[in-house]
């Protein structure tokens, strides 16, 4: 989105190095990721993209042997801070994950466990109105307004998966991470998810990675492309996809590699 | 070329055909032992569930009671029921001789003076009047009775004399000896006298120690495996910590025995003989074990529940509260059951910390002296008395019931609430 023709960085992460133990991930990531845009992050297998992506939500610190070095800077405030609050960061950015992993709860447990752990509903009432609009975001309340009191992993894996989504956004944040979210996925229920994060957009950023350059095509208006830990190349999908600087970019896209 | 292979494929099935063969009859092993024990143990423990009486019409004779006319409740409670009780069984025979008398007194239990004074108290008008009182035969009678004496032994070999069985057999043929459920095998504590020996004191003894071995173990374990899988870093300390869990729990339970012993009893000084230090020991022995099953179980839920919860913002405690030790606690619970059954049928660390002394009165507290039912097969299983190797067997019924049923409840506990993943 341009506000007076200026681009809006929402994410801005600077020299980003990541590590397992002693080996090395990540190599001096330097990306900006614009508000209200779907940012696609593409590369082969093992490339880091999604090591990348749990580094915007600090979610590698679960990993003990995991350290991050560097700078994410998102509205201007470095979340690898000392004084970045995990429980907060974590609020403003929610994350949807490859295989839909619903809690073993009904639907509205589901949708209501952010909001009730960060305390953002004062009462039943309002309660129901956040399952509600996040449900009907998600595009999900049609099919399951009937029975929210039944157990989430009950439906259908493109269902789960939107659920997944309700659940992230119920506590409205800011940003959206998508960790491949397709791949568990049949083509009508992805062409569905699809729909759903255009949708989203208006409302989040979004930063999704996948395995499907088509995908990346369709939804994103930004792409990065990694290999081997080393973003190569990122701009606006357009040019990624037509005319890219890099000759390893050209390569994945036209499907020699990867 | 062809031939060759042919011969490959009938070795292979072959092969297949004899290891079948070979499972199968493991498992009819397996199934034959089991059937023997079985049958062996009913067959020898049914009759203790039985009790021989003999009826003996007593004389409620008043004067012999040194009982004044229109006695108060009181003076029924403190007469003296000695003589009576004596000379309702030497009516048995009168013409006995003095030696023949002590035999006829022998015939019944040792405490039968008890159970005539239970009978006017249950009815004073009985004084002065006399009634068919149902009397417990001795042990060695109710053998006889039951068919497991060897009535055709040379005399001095018998515990029963000739003149014994006379008497008896005559009773039975008035049809004065009955035979009834063994209510007091239940309601009894233990008793040197085998027909009045129950196992009251070591059932509450051993419900006692569990549930004390319960409310020591099962917090400490879930918090320690909550701990080490949620909370604490992978490093060598607690791989250190994980491998003597372990080992731990392959310790030989007479070493916890010595250690309740020697600390509980000699450093703390709590009670000798106590389902309280029974319960302690025994908790030492089972901590292992829910340590063991809690991890795994919490090991079993999927990492993706909990990057679900942290993802949307859970701290670490609510993510472990909320999702992992819910979804952790069928399998908890169950590995728990299966430890205290364990626990249950643990009879050396007992016999250590004392409860294998002789309790004849029924434990009200973890802090009363008491048995437990493993010890108290053990205790049984010493006596000499021919009256007491049914009673093992019904023992052995008691606690192998007592164990199917945790089992049971384990496994059910398993099935109904573990949840399944998508």
């Amino acid at each position: 989105m341009r506000k007076n023709g200026v681009k809006m960085i929402k994410i801005k992460a600077k020299d980003v190095d990541v590590f397992y133990g002693k080996k090395q991930a990540l190599f001096n990531i330097s990306l900006d990721i614009e508000e209200n845009q779907v940012t696609a992050l593409i590369g082969p297998s093992g490339c880091g993209k999604s090591t990348f992506l749990r580094c915007l939500n600090r979610m590698n610190d679960v990993i003990d042997i995991c350290s991050v070095k560097g700078e994410i800077l998102i509205n201007d405030f470095n979340i690898n801070d000392k004084g970045c609050d995990v429980v907060r960061l974590r609020e403003k950015i929610g994350m949807v994950f490859q295989k839909p992993n619903p809690f073993p709860k009904t639907l509205y447990e589901n949708v209501s466990y952010g909001p009730t752990i960060h305390g953002i509903a004062q009462s039943k009432q309002e309660m129901d109105e956040i399952v509600e609009t996040s449900l009907k975001k998600a595009a999900l309340w049609e099919e399951v307004k009937d029975r929210l009191h039944e157990p989430g992993t009950g439906l259908s894996g493109g269902q789960q998966q939107r659920l997944c989504i309700a659940r992230a956004i119920s506590v409205r944040p800011e940003v959206i991470l998508m960790d491949e979210p397709c791949s568990a996925l049949d083509p009508i229920a992805t062409a569905q998810i699809e729909e759903l994060i255009d949708e989203l957009k208006k409302e989040h950023t979004i930063i999704i990675v996948t395995h499907s350059m088509a995908q990346a095509a369709r939804v994103s208006q930004n792409t990065g492309f990694f290999h081997l830990g080393q973003l190569i190349e990122h701009g606006s999908t357009d040019k990624i996809f037509k005319n890219p600087d890099n000759k390893k970019t050209q390569d994945y896209i036209t499907g020699r590699f990867g | 070329m062809n031939k060759n292979k042919e011969q490959l494929l009938n070795k292979r099935y072959k092969a297949e055909q004899r290891f079948r063969l070979y499972g199968q009859s493991a498992i009819f092993m397996a199934l034959l032992f089991l059937t023997i024990f079985i049958f062996k143990i009913f067959s020898t423990g049914y009759s203790a569930f039985q009790k021989t009486w003999l009826i003996v019409p007593v004389n409620f004779d008043a004067e012999l009671m040194m009982l004044d006319e229109n006695p108060t409740k009181q003076d029924i409670e403190d007469a003296d029921y000695y003589e009576i009780a004596l000379q309702s069984m030497w009516n048995l025979d009168p013409n006995a001789n003095e030696d023949q008398q002590n035999q006829l007194k022998r015939m019944v239990s040792y405490f039968f003076e008890r159970e005539i004074k239970q009978e006017l108290l249950k009815d004073p008008n009985l004084l002065g009047k006399t009634k068919e009182v149902y009397l417990t035969a001795s042990d060695d009678l109710d053998q006889v009775f039951k068919g497991n004496y060897p009535r055709d032994l040379p005399e001095d070999q018998r515990r029963v004399s000739d003149y014994q069985l006379k008497i008896f057999d005559q009773l039975v043929a008035n049809g004065n000896v009955e035979s009834k459920f063994n209510i007091s095998f239940f309601t009894n504590a233990d008793s040197r006298e085998a027909e009045l020996a129950g196992i009251a004191s070591s059932f509450m003894g051993s419900i006692f120690s569990i549930l004390v071995c319960l409310m020591i173990a099962f917090p400490v374990a879930v918090l320690a495996a909550i701990y080490l899988e949620e909370f604490a870093p992978k490093n060598r300390f607690t791989d250190f910590i994980e491998v003597n869990i372990n080992n731990l729990a392959a310790v030989p339970s007479i070493v916890f025995g010595l250690l309740g012993l020697g600390v509980l009893l000699a450093i703390f000084q709590l009670p000798r003989s106590t389902p309280l230090v029974g319960g302690i020991t025994l908790s030492l022995m089972t901590l292992p074990t829910i340590i063991i099953a809690a991890r795994a179980s919490l090991k079993a839920v999927p990492p993706s529940i909990r990057e679900a919860a942290l993802a949307m913002g859970a701290s670490r405690m609510q993510t472990t509260m909320h999702h992992t030790v819910p979804l952790s606690m069928p399998g908890t619970l169950s590995g728990t059951i299966i430890g205290l059954a364990q626990a249950l049928g643990e009879t050396a660390p007992l016999i250590l910390i004392g409860m294998v002394a002789f309790v004849n009165t029924i434990p009200g507290s973890p802090m009363d002296p008491a048995a437990s039912l493993p010890v108290q097969i053990y205790i049984w299983a010493e006596s000499a008395e021919r009256g007491f190797v049914e009673k093992v067997s019904a023992c052995i019924m008691v606690l192998l019931s007592f164990l199917i049923i945790m089992n049971l409840f384990a496994q059910i506990i398993r099935h109904k609430f573990e949840k399944k993943w998508s």
